[in-house]
């Protein structure tokens, strides 16, 4: 179980590896791109910023409770910090597990409440020149 | 009156435009302060969509404030 804040490219091929496991059977992972609009504005690139050790220590909270929850193995998430391009890997979630139900659900939950609940925020840069913080907490 | 440090994340802090500042307030708990610092800087997020760590630990918003505590004020959160 590790949740890790970084400021260096994610790399969803070499993070599933870790998800490996004999008794797993099924495994699910989650990538968050950088999308090139929002709301209907043109997006032209995006700052994400946290508070690492916050967000790390709340972060590896979700994880156990996903843990808890569900019949998984192994859950994982990685959070980018810092400038990122349209197209480029925000967040990424992995999940092993016994059997798919769970580790579907398992990833799910691991998303949304990282949304929800961990200190990081996202400017957008927009084509207009402006930019915007996001306000995108659910709850 | 206590002596506290204010540090402002995100949205906050290019409100505040400052990410910390030293006070001297008459606030008892962290939803006191952030009261007072939603005046003084025009901060207009609730606090039910905000969040607050004292000394570096997520608080409740009710938690007593003590001379010297560093209180951070996160705006709502945005990840993903």
């Amino acid at each position: 179980m590790s949740f890790k804040i970084t400021s260096a490219p994610i790399d969803p091929e070499t993070r599933k590896r870790e998800l490996v496991q004999s008794a797993a059977g099924a495994c699910v992972t989650f990538e968050g791109w950088v999308r090139n609009q929002n709301d209907g504005e043109a997006v032209q690139a995006l700052e994400y910023e946290a508070h690492a050790a916050i967000a790390e220590k709340e972060g590896a909270k979700i994880l156990a409770e996903a843990k808890q929850r569900f019949a998984i193995e192994i859950a994982l998430c990685e959070h980018r910090v810092g400038k990122l391009a349209i197209g480029d890997c925000a967040v990424w979630v992995g999940v092993s597990a016994g059997h798919r139900g769970a580790a579907f659900e398992a990833c799910r939950y691991i998303i949304d409440e990282t949304k929800a609940r961990v200190p990081i925020w996202k400017k957008e840069q927009y084509a207009s020149g402006e930019t915007g913080w996001v306000n995108c907490a659910t709850r | 009156m206590i002596e506290v440090t204010a540090r402002y994340f995100a949205a906050f802090r290019e409100r505040a435009g400052r990410d910390r500042e030293q006070l001297t307030t008459n606030a008892r708990t962290a939803a006191e302060l952030y009261g007072e610092l939603a005046r003084k800087h025009g901060f207009v997020d609730s606090m039910a969509r905000c969040k607050v760590a004292v000394n570096d630990e997520l608080a409740d918003w009710n938690v007593a404030l003590a001379a010297g505590d560093e209180v951070l004020f996160f705006p709502p959160v945005a990840g993903g």
